[in-house]
């Protein structure tokens, strides 16, 4: 401690290392929240059925997607990532998952909503097994903390399917 | 600064950033705020620097006292006696 620049250095290790125990302290506290999310998903309607020119099934659908994510959110959420895959087993796949719509919820006022849209991303199958396909669709999320390890859930909703025929 | 004033700096530094980040962390969790959390803590830092970083005159009161020259002479440093080798048996 004989010199400025020994002070200076020793001042700035210690208070980056201190730093970091106060993030570790801060994403530990994450274990004490209680989290509880909820969501239901309904499909209004089914709007097309087809076949592409190459041969591969595409559906379009209007999902109404209403959830209370707001549970998930603490002081070290950064926000939250949200998605709704669709779920199936075709013969070519044992399971295939494919997104349908997804959203970013930057803070806890935003996190409990609902919304009536028609499928953000296209529902292709790989191949034309959708005709009366039963399906789950899925409602994944992702908690990024502004400190620490991401954390990633879902709700599985089973019991949707598809028409039997093109349309 | 002398050697009182290094030890006093190594210990004010160390325990100047550990209570502003405890501080940092109780407030912080209690207000829900991580920011407040930063801020807080980020004060403490400034803080600890100004006062143990510079050299300030009250890390100095204990000066290291160094013998007058006067009496260095008074007292001639021992001379070093060339010592006979052993010789081999």
């Amino acid at each position: 401690m004989h010199s400025f620049g020994y002070r200076a250095n020793a001042l700035l290790t210690f208070s980056v290392t201190a730093l970091a125990f106060i993030c570790a302290i801060a994403s530990f506290s994450d274990k004490f929240s209680n989290q509880n999310p909820s969501a239901e998903i309904q499909i209004l309607n089914i709007n097309r059925l087809k076949k592409q020119s190459y041969g591969n099934d595409e559906v379009s659908l209007t999902l109404d997607i209403s959830a209370d994510l707001q549970s998930l959110f603490t002081w070290n959420t950064k926000q939250v990532f949200a998605f709704v895959a669709a779920e199936y087993e075709s013969p070519m796949n044992s399971l295939n998952q494919v997104s349908l719509w997804d959203v970013i919820i930057p803070d806890k006022e935003h996190a409990k909503f609902r919304i009536q849209t028609s499928n953000k991303y296209r529902f292709i199958d790989q191949g034309h097994n959708l005709r009366g396909k039963e399906f789950n669709l899925t409602l994944h999320w992702h908690v990024m903390p502004k400190t620490g390890k991401m954390l990633a859930d879902k709700i599985v909703m089973p019991g949707y399917s598809l028409p039997d025929a093109y349309k | 600064m002398d050697w009182q004033g290094q030890k006093v700096v190594e210990q004010l530094m160390q325990i100047l950033l550990v209570i502003s980040g405890v501080v940092a962390v109780v407030v912080g969790y209690a207000t829900e705020s991580f920011r407040t959390m930063m801020l807080i803590y980020a004060g403490g830092v400034v803080l600890a620097t100004l006062v143990t970083v510079p050299n300030w005159p009250f890390y100095n009161r204990h000066p290291l006292e160094w013998l007058d020259p006067s009496e260095a002479e008074k007292h001639p440093k021992p001379q070093v006696v060339a010592k006979k080798r052993f010789s081999k048996k």
